[in-house]
């Protein structure tokens, strides 16, 4: 087979990944992920578990050992279906705290520590770069065995170039679909499809070879068995420590390794589809490994000795003249490496960015959650970063161990690496006394005695570590020799190490967490956790916060996006029973909102921030003891009683906030009427003078002239007020007649800046506007719009106390809806101010001079009523800001 | 009336150009500021015969300006002249508590405010 | 197990409890099966047996997956709806429909 057309090939398959990536991104956004959430694409995305590793490396791993291969797929099999015990739990505890990663999960349940965040995040980096270089080089290697088969006999071009080509395309693949969106529940649902897809065409090609082996150049069935008792794998030395120990450690593994639990966990989009995976993704692997036994003993009966049996998956067909067959194992083994190295990729980056760079960044910065600037931006850019890291870190360990042979035995001794969370990972989830103390030991302990005794060696004596530690031990301390701790020798080194570090671990754990103390937010986590399925929410433990909601809107807007926020804190207020965007901060919003940014940041990293607004507030006993309370209560009366009290804490603030109004409605009615007869008798005093002055004298000309003038000005000034009061109570009424017609949206907006220009002529004054956004028809009455776009312009015009005046105006499409933001950046209006601003004669500063009587914004007010829409004051913008939120369409 | 001093403070620039007006026609000499602020400084400097004092002002009420310069010795007998638009009865009541010597409510005729400002500035001389 | 659940299950809750049951021994029972090589040394049998070997282990898998099926059909909605108990009067054959809500 030509070398190119297998190039062209895999380019094709990779255009076609990413078109699969991207209808799903754009059908997920249109809101038709419907069967993007199947829990068929769940199971198949779990198939990342198979990597390149499976699919050329288990026939290779029979050859040598025989079944022993099994183990690695039977572990995960019991764990599944055993889904009741712990997937369940931690799919449930994973979507209730919302868990951005393993690291997270861990950093969370002992008390958001983020030291334990940053511990888990480097021992998880480190364990896969090695196998993400795994990856990498079986990749290079399949390419070179079509290479050196070519009849033509070219030169097979450089393995480092196609390792690097492949490096940067998983890394732009990995960037464009894996940080689109930052909040890890909003899935991927571009990534998750692509990998649905390779997992079929993984499946499909590791079959199709196996059936062709059978039946092909086999006799079938039983002709393979009878060959299988007859070739050398019969004479495989099963060794019972290894068969349990590498079940127990692919059981561990599927639970913590980083990206088993990002499609598992954080990707889950329904609990009801682990049921589905608990049998589903065992068939999976059980036909994964059908075909393996036979396919290498077909292997080592039919190829010549010597021959790598790690690439019988691709040599048996291609010795067999089947080059269609090739090409389709080739691209098997391309998807195994692929997908899992973008998934790998993607949960590192998820940790590395909420453990290391977003809190580093936070912490230079004093004062960070009050001082501007987009975090979102910047934790995005640091999750790109660091996709690049990583997959530039498996591609240097790819280049410097130069596809050794060392690479081979990665796959278990990254297992191993992965397993040292899960004492942490079961204790914090079934045990209530399991401390951060414990569990930072046991998690440390673990990690150095694998590093030592396993992952160090595995570089071959005179590596890492030198060939007379290796045989003496440090120091010449014999009873330290890293594969043979305590003086026992002789022990398999992969059980050697897992006995002692899985051991060790454990007992550590267990000892700290027994003989410290939690702190209080560490037992609040404690109960959340271990009591998750006795809670519909998980404890709150903000109390009496010292937070104002305005603070916190801003800070939430530049973590989840403006939109996001205030859809958010909208939805909050609305179930407060208040109107607006600023809910009451109590304990239960701020662990609302606590959660959904912890969905964005990381718990550790949500809880600081929230902290820092709240005045550093923590967790008190009488909260602690509160909530053991809460637990032994009836639930169901409880459950009442709160419900009660809730509704009627909701009646309580909405009357409470209604008679606040109406109070302060009464004092402007009494202000109003000293108002409107100051407003009317003021014209009609020059009026009369004027007059009076035209009647009697024999004036010069000239002065008649501008007396008159005068009287003219003023009874025009009259005019208009009356005017203004006639149209707000027609408006008030809904009397009025609208004249619907269709305008562009830009074109009114332009008329409206010009018209305001009148308005303090002699300032300098910005609008900042987007022309792309504003083209589009609206159907309203377009007369009416106008006067609203002109009257925010004109007090904009008018208010803005910045030196250098700026107006914003942003247009969005919401729906059915159009949106159109102003915001300057002056000081703003004051929170007190914010209900009344709409409110008829509610002028907030007394110069009379600012123009009209104060009824421009009931004026608005009642305007966009009328129209269907509405117009609302955007607290927490920096300045001054209005919504105007306009349908697109009028309802008749 | 001829020779006569008197300080004007109103906002409204029509109405201060007509009460301007009305006065110099009878001979007085007209000072007139638009704000509350540097009010008493110019008092103490001018040493009007008559104030006229509009109540609403933009930076400052009428009121508190009153009360200020009735704090002053030099300037505590110095007849003031009030007017409003609110012509509230609560405004009048409030401007005699600060020490208003009379009180004329906007519109008023040309002639009322000629007649008050001739009887302050007779008894006040 | 909290304290507050109701004594009585209805019938089909009552089976649910029961496939709770079954599902949590299910790992146990494969784990045991599964560990049956750790007494069987395949190098030394007179006779080579790994193809039997081969077929007892994915027999053994297969009777897994099959088991895990019917189990998570019956438990999947158990996920979501709260356990109902009996109430007086419906008896022992509740007929409530649609709590997969």
């Amino acid at each position: 087979m030509p070398f190119n057309i297998l190039v062209a090939v895999s380019l094709l398959y990779v255009v076609v990944l990413f078109g699969v990536a991207f209808v799903a991104e754009q059908r997920a956004r249109g809101g038709l992920a419907g069967w993007l959430r199947s829990p068929l694409v769940y199971t198949l995305s779990l198939s990342i578990y198979c990597t390149a590793w499976t699919f050329y490396g288990a026939v290779g791993y029979a050859a040598r050992s025989g079944l022993e291969f099994l183990t690695i797929y039977l572990g995960p099999t019991l764990v599944f279906v055993g889904w009741w015990w712990v997937l369940r739990k931690l799919v449930r505890i994973g979507r209730a705290q919302r868990v951005t990663s393993i690291a997270d999960l861990i950093s969370s349940r002992y008390g958001k520590s983020n030291f334990l965040g940053v511990v888990v995040t480097l021992m998880a980096v480190l364990a896969a770069t090695p196998y993400i270089a795994l990856q990498l080089q079986s990749v290079t290697l399949s390419f070179a065995v079509f290479a050196s088969d070519t009849p033509e006999g070219w030169a097979l071009p450089d393995q480092g170039a196609t390792a690097l080509w492949l490096a940067a395309g998983l890394t732009l693949f990995t960037i464009l679909f894996g940080t689109r969106n930052l909040d890890a529940n909003e899935r991927h649902h571009g990534i998750v499809m692509a990998i649905a897809v390779e997992a079929v065409v993984k499946l499909v090609a590791l079959l199709a070879v196996g059936i062709f082996v059978v039946w092909g150049v086999a006799g079938g069935v039983s002709d393979i068995l009878a060959r299988i008792d007859a070739s050398p794998i019969a004479d495989w030395n099963l060794k019972p420590g290894r068969w349990a120990g590498l079940t127990f450690v692919s059981a561990a593994a599927i639970l913590t390794l980083p990206r088993m639990f990002q499609v598992m966990v954080v990707e889950n989009a329904d609990e009801r589809h682990v049921a589905t995976a608990s049998w589903a993704f065992p068939l999976y692997l059980m036909l994964m490994s059908l075909f393996v036994v036979p396919i290498a003993v077909v292997g080592l009966d039919i190829m010549p000795a010597g021959s790598n049996p790690d690439l019988f998956v691709l040599t048996i067909p291609l010795s067999a003249g089947a080059g269609k067959l090739a090409l389709l194992a080739f691209l098997g083994g391309f998807s195994s490496a692929t997908s899992m190295v973008i998934v790998a990729a993607i949960a590192l980056a998820t940790m590395v960015s909420n453990h290391i760079v977003t809190p580093l960044w936070l912490a230079l910065r004093v004062g960070s959650a009050r001082a501007p600037g987009d975090v979102r931006g910047i934790v995005l850019m640091s999750r790109r970063l660091s996709i690049g890291a990583v997959l530039a870190l498996g591609y240097t360990y790819y280049h410097l161990s130069g596809g050794s042979a060392a690479l081979a035995a990665i796959g278990l001794i990254s297992f191993v690496g992965a397993a040292q969370v899960l004492p942490a990972m079961l204790g914090g989830i079934y045990w209530r006394g399991a401390t951060h103390v414990g569990a930072a030991i046991g998690l440390i302990t673990g990690f150095a005695i694998w590093l030592y005794c396993l992952f160090l060696p595995s570089f071959g004596s005179g590596g890492l570590i030198s060939a007379g530690v290796m045989a003496e031990g440090p120091f010449g301390i014999g009873w330290l020799r890293p594969q043979a701790l305590f003086g026992i020798t002789g022990l398999d080194p992969l059980l050697h190490a897992l006995f002692w570090s899985m051991l060790l671990n454990t007992s550590t754990f267990l000892i700290g967490s027994l003989a410290s103390f939690p702190g209080p937010m560490e037992r609040l986590q404690g109960v959340a956790f271990v009591n998750i399925f006795d809670q519909s929410s998980g404890p709150g433990g903000w109390t009496r916060s010292a937070a104002e909601a305005e603070d916190l809107l801003s800070m939430s807007q530049r973590i989840l996006g403006a939109e996001e926020a205030q859809r958010f804190f909208q939805a909050q207020a609305a179930a407060q029973g208040k109107l607006g965007f600023l809910p009451d901060p109590t304990p239960d919003f701020v662990a609302r909102l606590e959660r959904q940014l912890a969905g964005s940041v990381g718990a550790a990293t949500a809880h600081a921030m929230i902290a820092q607004l709240s005045g550093g507030a923590t967790v008190s006993v009488q909260d602690l003891i509160a909530v053991a309370g809460e637990a032994q209560q009836i639930k169901e009366y409880s459950a009442q009683l709160e419900a009660k009290s809730d509704e009627l804490a909701r009646t309580a603030r909405a009357l409470r906030e209604a008679n606040d109004k109406l109070t302060e409605l009464s004092v402007q009615k009494d202000a109003f009427l000293s108002q409107i007869s100051h407003e009317l008798r003021t014209p009609m005093t020059s009026i009369r003078a004027f007059s009076e002055i035209l009647m009697e004298a024999d004036l010069p000309d000239e002065m008649r002239t501008k007396y008159a003038g005068i009287i003219h000005d003023e009874t025009r000034r009259l005019t208009r007020l009356l005017d203004d009061l006639l149209d707000l109570s027609v408006l008030e009424n809904r009397r009025v007649q609208l004249n619907i017609g269709v305008a562009n949206l830009h074109d009114l907006l332009s008329k409206a800046v010009t018209a305001a220009s009148n308005t303090r002529p002699d300032r300098a004054f910005v609008v900042q506007r987007d022309a792309a956004s504003e083209h589009m028809p609206v159907f309203t009455d377009t007369d009416r719009l106008l006067q609203v776009f002109i009257n925010i312009v004109s007090n904009a015009r008018k208010y803005c106390d910045a030196e250098r005046a700026v107006l914003r105006v942003e247009v969005k499409k919401r729906g059915r809806n159009v949106e159109i933001d102003f915001i300057d950046n002056g000081s703003g209006i004051p929170k007190k101010s914010q209900a009344l601003i709409f409110e008829k004669f509610a002028r907030l500063t007394d110069t009379s001079h600012a123009g009209g009587a104060g009824l421009g914004l009931a004026i608005c007010r009642e305007i966009m009523a009328n129209l269907g829409g509405s117009i609302d004051y955007l607290p927490g913008q920096g300045g001054a800001a209005f919504r105007v939120r306009l349908p697109l369409k009028r309802a008749s | 009336m001829r020779g006569k001093h008197i300080v004007l403070i109103e906002d409204e620039p029509n109405i201060a150009e007509a009460i301007s007006f009305i006065l110099s026609r009878e001979g007085v000499r007209v000072t007139h500021s638009a704000s509350g602020a540097g009010a008493l400084a110019l008092l103490q400097t001018a040493h009007p015969d008559v104030l006229v004092l509009d109540l609403m002002l933009p930076d400052r009420s009428g009121l508190e300006i009153l009360a200020e310069l009735r704090a002053v010795p030099a300037l505590a007998a110095l007849p003031v002249l009030m007017l409003t638009a609110r012509g509230q009865h609560r405004d009048r009541e409030a401007a005699e508590r600060a020490g208003a010597s009379a009180f004329l409510a906007k519109p008023f005729a040309n002639a009322d405010l000629l007649a008050a400002v001739r009887g302050l500035a007779r008894g006040g001389a | 197990m909290p304290h507050n659940q109701p004594l009585f299950l209805a019938r089909r809750s009552y089976r649910r409890r029961r496939m709770m049951d079954a599902v949590r021994l299910l790992p146990v029972f494969g784990a045991a099966l599964l560990m049956l090589p750790l007494l069987w040394q395949p190098a030394e049998t007179p006779e080579p047996d790994t193809a039997h070997g081969v077929v007892y282990l994915f027999a053994i898998w297969l009777l897994l997956i099959v088991a895990a099926l019917s189990l998570s059909r019956g438990l999947a909605p158990a996920l979501l709806a709260p356990e109902e108990p009996v109430r007086p009067g419906t008896g022992e054959d509740d007929g409530a429909e649609g709590e997969a809500g």
